[in-house]
């Protein structure tokens, strides 16, 4: 086995025994029902720290930057907005009572049409121009972010206490049906970003060489921005936004496998994401009996890589 | 034969090329030189059939590389930018291998391992194929990009400006590798040169070129003459006779 296939390995090998001691350790009561509720939160921290991890190494192909998250070009920033609007035009009991599977069908939709939209619009215009492209999702990131703001303020305490709660990702409030739909379409998602890995390493050079070496590469850029949306979107609309998790995975997969291949970042990134959100969680919840949120200390630390990357960089 | 017939193409209100019809002979060194912002650039990647020209035609051995397919267009003609970008923690061999995939599309196979081999070995690159892009020096890395371009084996070779950062010695190797590939392999090669003496010493044909058209176009002999220089670069050249071709001199 190479030095990478053994890493992998044990990457997977840990993220099995994380499994295995998130669900059974201090395991007493009704054991099936807590299985049940374990299993569910457990899915959901392996579907998002994947999502998150795959999709970032893949954002960054497109971007053709390492340091970027597909947060910055608004993805976080819309789905504050759907939240708002939803319990400004519904109020709370209304969005409260929205069926849990047409909301996250409804989030999903609406992120990955947007994304769609924007990437699709720009690529046609000017495929090369992917800097414009991405000021472009910060510039949108902004006037969303505005808006939100805007119609938070019409909001009543009560009903911005619910818009307040969905703008911080959270893993305690999955809905199992969900989870069901968002596991089978990331696994789609994910399947269909390794069998476009060989040609994404070609890609990574740029559109010039690439297309001088016969890939098809604004589709391809394209394609795999679609993936990147319907990875983040789903995550989004599962658990709330996480904006430094993917950095941090991404980062960490290229610096401990030092590969520039997609078809072992995309895995690595994604099993380091899963790890991740895991074994946080096990530590919050079985080992420090705590309740604090996982998504915030995930974020400082992501972060504060974000900062030493930058930092790092501004120095070379 | 890389024919042109009226190709123009523009950029808002800037015409780059005007009205270019060459045909670019098969089989031999053909130099593109001219001053900047001659169109030299434009021209060689709308002939590698990468861009697409505001009006005209381009026909590869007859076929249109704009209608082609992607991967058939990279089987015709390999093309190497103007300072390629890298990517971090590629290796010298992962670059030189990606020269091969319009023939394997990420399934490689014994050939392309051997062309691989054989394109290190025409540059000089066995030792460095272990290393990263990102610490090669500016001339090796346009070696290693030099030899992917080799390796895609393609009867057309397009280089825009490869001896950028190359040393006297590596670019006069690289020169005289290009000019063996014309002779012994039947390859076609098309550069964009800015040394107009490599272009005396190496390149059968010259195209001159300024302000977005054809200045002049034939045999090295004929094209390089202290008028058309002077014509091309408004700058007074002489040309000496040296080893059966000309030295040029500014003066």
């Amino acid at each position: 086995m190479t030095g990478i296939g053994a890493k992998i390995t044990g990457l997977s090998l840990v993220l099995a025994t994380l499994v295995f001691g998130f669900m059974l350790w201090g395991l007493r009561g009704p054991t099936g029902f807590i299985l049940e509720l374990r299993a569910i939160k457990l899915v959901s921290l392996i579907c998002v720290g994947a999502a998150a991890g795959a999709a970032t190494v893949l954002f960054q192909t497109v971007a053709r930057n390492q340091l970027l998250t597909p947060g910055i070009v608004g993805f976080d920033a819309l789905f504050v907005l759907i939240q708002t609007l939803l319990v400004a035009v519904l109020g709370g009991i209304g969005t409260a009572q929205l069926p849990a599977a047409l909301r996250f069908a409804l989030e999903t939709g609406v992120l990955m049409l947007a994304a769609s939209l924007l990437f699709g619009s720009l690529l046609r215009r000017d495929a090369s121009d992917i800097t414009r492209m991405i000021l472009t999702g910060v510039i949108v990131g902004v006037l969303l972010r505005g808006l939100s703001s805007m119609v938070q303020r019409l909001l009543d305490p009560s009903e911005f206490s619910i818009v307040q709660q969905a703008m911080f990702a959270s893993f305690g409030q999955v809905d199992a049906g969900q989870l069901v739909i968002a596991a089978l379409t990331l696994l789609a998602a994910f399947a269909l970003a390794m069998r476009l890995a060989p040609m994404l390493d070609v890609a990574a050079l740029g559109r010039q060489t690439a297309r001088g070496l016969g890939v098809p590469y604004d589709s391809l850029m394209l394609i795999t921005l679609l993936i990147v949306a319907a990875m983040i979107s789903i995550s989004t609309a599962l658990v709330g936004p996480i904006t430094f998790l993917g950095l941090l995975c991404a980062s960490l997969a290229r610096l401990w496998l030092d590969t520039h291949r997609h078809a072992v970042l995309i895995p690595a990134s994604a099993l380091i994401g899963a790890l991740t959100l895991v074994s946080g969680q096990f530590v919050f919840e079985r080992l420090l009996h705590s309740e604090s949120a996982l998504a915030v200390v995930v974020e400082f630390f992501g972060g504060l890589l974000f900062l030493i990357l930058v930092l790092r960089k501004a120095k070379t | 034969m890389i024919e042109t017939s009226h190709l123009s193409f523009t950029i808002g209100d800037s015409q780059i090329l005007r009205d270019v019809s060459l045909s670019i002979l098969p089989g031999v060194v053909t130099g593109l030189i001219g001053p900047n912002g001659a169109g030299k650039s434009t021209l060689l990647h709308c002939l590698a059939g990468l861009t697409e020209p505001s009006s005209g035609h381009v026909r590869i051995d007859g076929q249109d590389p704009f209608t082609a397919r992607d991967d058939d267009r990279a089987r015709m003609v390999a093309f190497l930018q103007q300072s390629p970008t890298t990517v971090s923690r590629l290796r010298v061999e992962e670059l030189v291998a990606f020269g091969r995939w319009p023939h394997h599309r990420g399934r490689p196979g014994p050939e392309d391992a051997e062309q691989v081999a054989k394109a290190l070995d025409a540059f000089d690159l066995e030792e460095l194929a272990g290393r990263p892009i990102e610490t090669l020096s500016g001339g090796q890395k346009q070696r290693a990009f030099v030899a992917m371009t080799y390796a895609q084996d393609t009867p057309w070779i397009l280089l825009d400006e490869p001896l950028n950062a190359l040393d006297p010695r590596h670019a006069r190797n690289l020169m005289a590798r290009l000019a063996t590939l014309a002779n012994e392999e039947g390859r076609s090669i098309a550069v964009v040169l800015h040394d107009i003496n490599a272009a005396a010493r190496w390149a059968d044909q010259i195209v001159a070129m300024k302000d977005g058209q054809v200045l002049a176009h034939g045999a090295s002999r004929d094209v390089l003459t202290s008028d058309t220089l002077y014509a091309c670069f408004d700058t007074p050249f002489d040309t000496v006779p040296h080893a059966g071709r000309k030295l040029v001199v500014a003066t």
